[in-house]
């Protein structure tokens, strides 16, 4: 049985209150959670306590949960209301799902990110649903003057079977909301479960097909204007003038003019990156002709010299960052990550004696891997809604990051928290690219100035060429034999542009008693920003490419070898700050194998296998694939997650095949390369994005079937992809890949 | 400035735009029916599939000037209650993940079908060829044609 308390010493998760109009109203706290420590809990910022979520019963007995996080594809404002309608124990077919605004006094903490949603609400989500149901069963109880033991519920009915007593929820809920909230309250056992694990539809599927307006960019008010920026061409270039003469007097147009987004000492949170400090916006009545004025202008542009930003970082201490003056080129990124891997590195992490075992080895195995820029390129544009008043402003858009963007608008505007609002809307995409909302302020600034309401839609062309990539990244790994063709050492040397991928605990670290991590970094004037599961999207691919190899080396079978790692690191660990459990790790190769009918000789297609760990999550991965007219054809992709309990199975599985196409897609095809600091490339005509006839032809999705806390989905698959294709396309072509795109697009840079 | 007449999803619509205009900034800032999408401005991602007397068309690429009296549909008026066998068959699979490229997607898809109401693989590659999901729905997109195929035989 599992208790859980639904407060903290004088901190409660949960508040009731009556539902205007009659029936039950819940507030409750979705991060809330009661296998905190007390110490912990000292630690907590106050607002895990502040009430962000709510469920109502109606006395009608409809039921109505809001989903608090942003919705951009995730299946969040789906999933999520299934917890607390499993433990309020209600038909599914009664809720209602809403989506919650962000600034009331009932909701406060909303982001997407880093896979979490689902694993950090869990147990305040059931916790929510258990309460309410146990305020019912209080009602009834005090009603129908019978033990609450004996009160039982079932699909949104009371019952007490003894004097065949029942009743509905909602003819309950006036009453219960007069009951004191529990202090704690019993959740359900995993076997009784029947909405958790069953497969329900998106709550938006028929908005979605149907082309209501859901997403930002469908923003349309009364008296809107529409807004378009002009940035910079090329990074490391500033404005230095612009002529808007021609442009006022052409249809349309109400205005053009310069805007700083950011001021020049403003203190930067974690994700105010902001790419170009200055824009020019043309503001006008409808998006042709803002199109057409954006055209027709002419801006000069001038080289900026180094400058310094203040930082705070998400932890530690306030940092001043070097911005570098230049206008870069891939070749010379190219040439300067070869540099750096042949030079001193930061050690990160060192087990044992490397340099002794290579002194030693019989084979040393070496390889280099590397990874280009990427662009988001999420389908819907960045954009952004801005109504700002005197001493008011009111927002609505697509954000991963909500909260952040709300504190640095207030900083920009001169305009308190409390007076901004800010309304998500559905996400056009995300994937790590709308946590930085510097679009928020530049149509906040429009907006102050035009005294109007404005939306500001960037053209794909802008969206593309604005910075906030995935980095670019390199990782050398060697590794030792000995004679008995045993891996005795791995030395992994990463480093990126301008940050490393590193992850010096993960697996291998903790199999091989030789091991040393080491890590380096190169400044750059581009921006960059989280990119679905940042740095495993690169080092699963080039780990698992390296271990492909090594398997080879040693005469093993793929799969078998990184079991036998995984065996020596759950018995006998090397090392202690390893953040991987060995087991789980082998439990979803064993099911990849089971299930990819492995070493099929009687196919002609070619296997590859990887697998990896990431936003607590096991994935691993086998790609069948033949080899057609100089092109890799992908059969099947089979696919073992362990992430827990699995909310919404069907749902999870369409994650999971995204993933798979996304990191297949970019694996082949993503690239965006540099010269003298322009981006080469800025839009789909010459960024090549998978199209439907490349993308597998089947995927297969098999989940763990555990009892653990569920973890992160939305991030897994699409590392491990990546290697998994590679290593089959080494067995399609006798070709081992090493540099990403392995086909590349239509305008490589080198062929 | 110049006035047209436009017959979109069986009505009549006057509206007075720049004749360089594409239909798809027509149908989404004059007429507010937002359902098509922009997402490349260059026919090469198929957000703002549209049917020009049923045939699928990029209205990123189409002046309204060049509209005539042809047929619009869009995907408000695909069907009246979001029952086209596609749209059906769509929520069957369940396909959207962010959604933004479904309505896209589906256009070309009925107009496929409106051909073509028995397509082979090939064929529906060929057809959706021309339609970016940056989600990776594509191997639902594909089950979901051949079942709305299959409801349309049926
Ligand atoms: S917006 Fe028309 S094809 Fe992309
Ligand atoms: S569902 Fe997101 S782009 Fe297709």
């Amino acid at each position: 049985m599992t208790l859980v308390k639904t407060a903290i010493g004088r901190r409660s998760f949960i508040k009731s209150s009556a539902l205007a109009g009659g029936g039950l109203m819940l507030g409750f706290n979705w991060l809330a959670s009661c296998k905190m420590t007390p110490e912990e809990v000292r630690n907590l910022p106050k607002e895990w306590f502040e009430i962000n979520g709510y469920l109502k019963i109606a006395d009608n007995g409809q039921v109505t949960i809001m989903s608090p996080n942003p919705e951009g594809g995730q299946n969040v404002k789906t999933a999520m209301p299934m917890i607390v309608a499993e433990e309020l124990d209600v038909d599914w077919n009664d809720v209602i799902v809403e989506q919650a605004p962000l600034n009331t006094d009932l909701y406060s903490r909303q982001f997407i990110g880093g896979s979490q949603a689902i694993r950090t609400s869990w147990e305040g989500l059931r916790m929510a649903g258990a309460s309410a149901r146990h305020m019912l069963l209080m009602a009834a109880a005090e009603e129908w003057q019978v033990p609450l033991e004996e009160i039982t519920t079932e699909s949104g009915k009371i019952k007490h079977t003894a004097s065949d007593k029942s009743i509905s929820y909602g003819a309950m809920a006036s009453a219960a909301a007069k009951v004191s909230v529990p202090e704690e309250v019993v959740l359900k056992e995993r076997s009784d479960f029947k909405i958790i694990g069953a497969s329900k539809k998106n709550v938006d599927g028929l908005k979605i097909v149907t082309g209501k307006p859901l997403f930002g960019i469908d923003t349309y008010s009364e008296g809107m204007l529409t807004a378009m920026i002009v940035h910079p061409p090329a990074f490391g270039m500033k404005l230095k003038s612009y002529d808007n003469t021609t442009l006022i007097s052409m249809p349309g147009i109400r205005d053009v003019f310069t805007l700083k987004v950011l001021e020049d000492d403003y203190l930067r949170q974690h994700f105010d990156t902001c790419t170009f400090l200055e824009v020019v916006a043309i503001v006008g009545n409808s998006t042709w002709e803002v199109m057409n004025a954006k055209k027709a202008i002419t801006v000069e542009w001038e080289p900026f010299e180094t400058y310094a930003e203040e930082r705070q970082p998400y932890r530690g201490p306030q940092q001043t960052l070097s911005i570098p003056s230049g206008l870069e080129s891939s070749e010379d990124h190219k040439a300067k990550m070869m540099e750096m891997a042949s030079k001193k590195a930061d050690v990160v992490r060192k087990d044992g004696n490397p340099e002794k075992a290579f002194r030693n080895a019989a084979k040393i195995i070496e390889r280099t891997y590397t990874a280009p820029f990427l662009a988001h390129n999420c389908m819907e544009p960045m954009n952004f809604f801005a109504d700002v008043k005197n001493d008011s402003a009111q927002l609505s858009g697509p954000l991963q990051k909500a909260e952040l963007t709300e504190k640095a608008v207030s900083t920009r505007l001169g305009i308190p928290v409390e007076k901004i609002d800010i309304e998500l809307t559905r996400l056009g995409g995300g994937y790590g690219r709308r946590s930085y909302a510097h679009w928020a302020l530049e149509v906040a600034v429009i907006s102050q100035k035009m005294k109007a309401p404005v939306k500001l839609v960037y053209t794909r062309e802008d969206d593309m060429t604005g910075g906030i990539y995935r980095p670019m990244y390199q990782v050398r790994y060697k590794a030792a034999l000995d004679a008995k063709n045993n891996l005795t050492a791995l030395l992994v040397n990463a480093g990126g542009i301008p940050e490393s991928p590193l992850y010096a605990n993960r697996f291998p670290a903790g199999a091989i008693d030789n091991y040393q991590a080491e890590s380096w970094t190169i400044p750059t004037n581009i921006t960059i920003g989280s990119f679905r599961a940042p740095r495993s999207n690169f080092m699963a691919s080039a780990e698992q490419s390296f271990l492909d190899e090594i398997a080879e080396a040693v005469e093993k079978d793929p799969i078998d070898f990184r079991l036998e790692l995984l065996d020596r690191a759950a018995k006998n660990p090397v090392g202690e700050k390893n953040d991987y459990d060995a087991e789980r790790y082998a439990g979803v190769l064993k099911l990849v194998k089971e299930k990819s009918n492995w070493n099929n000789n009687n196919s002609n297609s070619k296997q590859g296998v990887a697998a990896y760990f990431c936003h607590n999550s096991y994935a691993a991965q086998v790609v069948d694939m033949t080899w057609e007219n100089d092109q890799p054809k992908i059969q099947k992709v089979t696919c073992a997650i362990d992430c827990g309990i699995v909310i919404n199975p069907d749902a999870a599985s369409n994650l999971c095949e995204g993933g798979i196409v996304d990191g297949i897609g970019n694996a082949l095809y993503g690239e965006l390369t540099f010269k003298d600091g322009v981006p080469q490339k800025s839009n789909f005509d010459s960024y090549r994005m998978i199209r439907i006839s490349e993308s597998p032809k089947e995927i297969d999705v098999h989940f763990v079937k555990n009892d653990i806390d569920p973890t992160g989905l939305g991030e897994p698959t699409f590392p491990p992809v990546f290697a998994a294709l590679a290593n089959a396309m080494y067995k399609a072509t006798g070709k081992r890949f090493y540099n990403q795109p392995f086909i590349g697009g239509i305008t490589k840079l080198n062929s | 400035m110049a006035k047209f007449n436009l017959n979109i999803n069986g009505k009549e619509r006057e509206i007075d735009v720049d004749p360089t205009t594409p239909m798809l900034w027509v149908l989404r800032d004059q007429i507010k029916l937002v359902g098509t999408k922009y997402g490349c401005g260059i026919a090469q991602c198929g957000a703002c599939t549209v049917h020009l007397d049923g045939t699928a068309v990029r209205s990123c690429q189409l002046p309204i000037s060049s509209v005539g009296d042809k047929e619009i549909t869009t995907i408000e008026g695909l069907s009246e209650k979001g029952d086209h066998p596609v749209q059906q068959a769509w929520l069957e699979v369940d396909v959207p993940q962010c959604g933004y490229c479904q309505a896209g997607q589906i256009m070309t898809a009925s107009a496929l079908l409106e051909k073509n109401p028995n397509p082979t693989d090939e064929e529906i590659e060929t057809a959706m060829n021309g339609n970016i999901c940056r989600c990776g729905t594509y191997t639902r997109i594909k089950k979901a044609v051949k079942i709305a195929a299959n409801s349309i035989n049926a």
